[in-house]
């Protein structure tokens, strides 16, 4: 009797329990994916707030103390303006342009003036947080970009055709390229519907290498600063650079470990590389310069901790920490034999390391990602069976070293054909360079009618 | 009236101030300037770039005191700045014509 009623109870208490489940679950798996959306949205709105730090003040105390000082304000300002300007060109088009599905090429029309673009997660690119919030992320590495290309052309480019170099930089080069690596359908996508599996987990084709790449283009266009190799052009204030590298230390792990796109573990794996890649960097310039020049500088250690991190961005999403401080070595080193070495011997006026830093960094860090890309660390790559694939060479992949090259390759090119016909228009309509005399002057004065250091008033 | 110009080494002051204090002397202007006698500059390398510094930073201590003191003062302030190394600087005497202070138009010795 005691046990006929008991197995009465149990099978009520089962039949409550059917019919409440559908609710209890729905409920719970709501609130699992809020909480999700919390943590995800937490760490995306941080990262926004550290890549826009890396532009300003990041990049323009780095890029502001190494040029002279009748040019501060002017070179700080080619840092400045980009977080105004290029923030109004995404939010009328850019965006749409890179991340709206088009085709191989540069994404549609879609998201014009950020229509559709809200609280609803766009699920091709991150499913647990805001549209809005991507939106606004990616919009921090188009900010940066162009800002990066300024070192090229430092102390000698007119402000006005600043402007329009970069309104039409972003929309021949940056929008095309981030398509192509990270819009849905883009060529280079390897996660999206790409013919050409390229790994570039943070940008490093599509900021580094087109920012790079485009930066040479500009220094041999716009010739060398008057005087250069025969005036002193020291930088004015290596205080101020220290200052912005380590700024920009910082901010890279909201570039990096933000490109999770979610504050999980892969989040923490692409920090511990970056700040890894960085640090081996740093040591491996400093050791260079030592070994070759006899003196380890802070210009140097600071140098090799920003084309580390260049070297880990695209490979931080897919590496462990021991290969990270491979990149970061190999990054010190190669750099700083292309800035002093190889710069000095063939003569170019790439004033403050563009193309020496970002476009050769950024090159080795895409093919090194080719080499140690491992499923161990990032395995959203599956075949139909669920299983990960390989993914570089550690893996057993050796064509992914192939792949790389391929986006290098595009983006290489990209850029070099794009800023020529860029600067090439930017010449005719108002020419980009400034005339002798403002050049002696400097920017601070001629372009803006303002002195950084005003120490008698 | 003699004006002495001194240029020294910039740690120098201090010790040049007080020395010229203890025999009363304590009206001087001093400025930051860069130069180089005999003592030869140093190099600097920017990202491999190289640069010699040349002109190195030097304090120029500059005041006028009457005829009789001179030779005192110059000493004391020679012993004072000197190292015995190369790039300690240099003094320079002048005559001076007159001198006015400027508040209540005394003259000579007396606006000293």
């Amino acid at each position: 009797m005691h046990r006929l009623f008991s197995l009465l109870s149990l099978t009520a208490a089962a039949a409550l329990a059917q019919t409440a489940a559908p609710d209890k679950i729905a409920a719970l798996e709501g609130a699992v994916a809020s909480a999700q959306t919390s943590g995800d949205n937490a760490w995306l709105l941080t990262s926004s707030a550290l890549v826009l730090m890396m532009t300003g003040p990041g990049l323009a105390l780095f890029y502001g103390g190494l040029v002279r000082k009748k040019n501060v304000l002017g070179t700080m300002m080619q840092s400045f303006i980009m977080m105004a300007w290029v923030t109004v060109l995404w939010a009328l088009a850019g965006y749409s342009l890179a991340f709206g599905e088009g085709n191989a090429f540069i994404g549609d029309l879609r998201y014009l003036f950020l229509n559709g673009v809200g609280a609803d997660p766009n699920g091709d690119y991150a499913a647990t947080i805001p549209q809005q919030t991507f939106m606004v992320f990616q919009l921090m590495f188009a900010i940066i970009t162009p800002g990066l290309i300024t070192g090229a052309f430092a102390e000698r480019m007119k402000f006005s055709a600043l402007l329009l170099f970069t309104t039409l930089w972003l929309f021949i080069v940056y929008l095309p390229m981030a398509h192509m690596v990270w819009g849905k359908g883009g060529l280079l996508n390897a996660f999206l519907g790409g013919q050409f599996r390229c790994f570039d987990f943070a940008g490093g084709t599509v900021v580094h290498i087109t920012s790079g790449i485009s930066a040479l283009v500009c220094a041999l266009y716009l010739g060398k600063r008057k005087g250069f190799g025969v005036e002193p052009m020291k930088p004015h204030s290596l205080v101020l650079s220290f200052i912005g590298a380590c700024l920009l230390w910082v901010g890279w792990f909201g570039f990096n470990a933000g490109s999770a796109l979610g504050s999980g573990a892969l989040a923490s794996s692409a920090f511990v590389a970056t700040h890894f890649g960085a640090a081996a960097a740093a040591l491996g310039w400093l050791a260079a310069e030592w070994l070759h020049n006899g003196k380890p500088s802070v210009l140097g250690g600071i140098s090799g901790a920003v084309a580390g991190l260049v070297a880990i961005t695209p490979a931080s999403g897919f590496v462990k920490p021991m290969p990270a401080l491979i990149i970061g070595a190999a990054a010190g080193f190669v750099c700083y034999a292309m800035v002093v070495i190889v710069k000095s011997k063939v003569g170019y006026d790439d004033s403050l390391d563009a193309f020496g830093v970002h476009g050769v960094g950024g090159t080795l860090g895409a093919l090194l990602t080719g080499v140690f890309a491992t499923n161990e660390v990032n395995n959203a790559l599956k075949d139909s069976a669920g299983k990960p694939l390989p993914l570089g060479l550690v893996d057993g992949n050796a064509g992914q070293i192939v792949d790389q090259a391929i986006g290098v390759g595009i983006a290489l090119a990209l850029g070099i054909v794009g800023t020529l016909i860029i600067l090439k228009i930017c010449d005719i309509v108002m020419g980009v360079r400034v005339g002798v005399e403002d050049e002696i002057s400097g920017l601070d004065l001629t372009q803006h009618g303002e002195e950084g250091y005003n120490l008698e008033s | 009236m003699k004006k002495i110009e001194a240029i020294i080494q910039p740690f120098k002051l201090e010790e040049v101030k007080e020395a010229l204090k203890a025999i009363g002397i304590d009206g001087m202007t001093i400025t930051e300037v860069r130069g180089h006698g005999r003592q030869k500059g140093h190099k600097e390398v920017y990202r491999g770039q190289e640069y010699t510094v040349d002109l190195l930073p030097k304090v120029k201590i500059e005041m006028v005191v009457p005829t009789p003191r001179a030779e005192e003062v110059i000493r004391r302030l020679a012993d004072a700045a000197r190292t015995g190394k190369i790039g300690d600087g240099k003094i320079f005497v002048y005559d001076v014509a007159e001198a006015i202070r400027i508040r209540n138009d005394d003259r000579g010795e007396a606006a000293l």
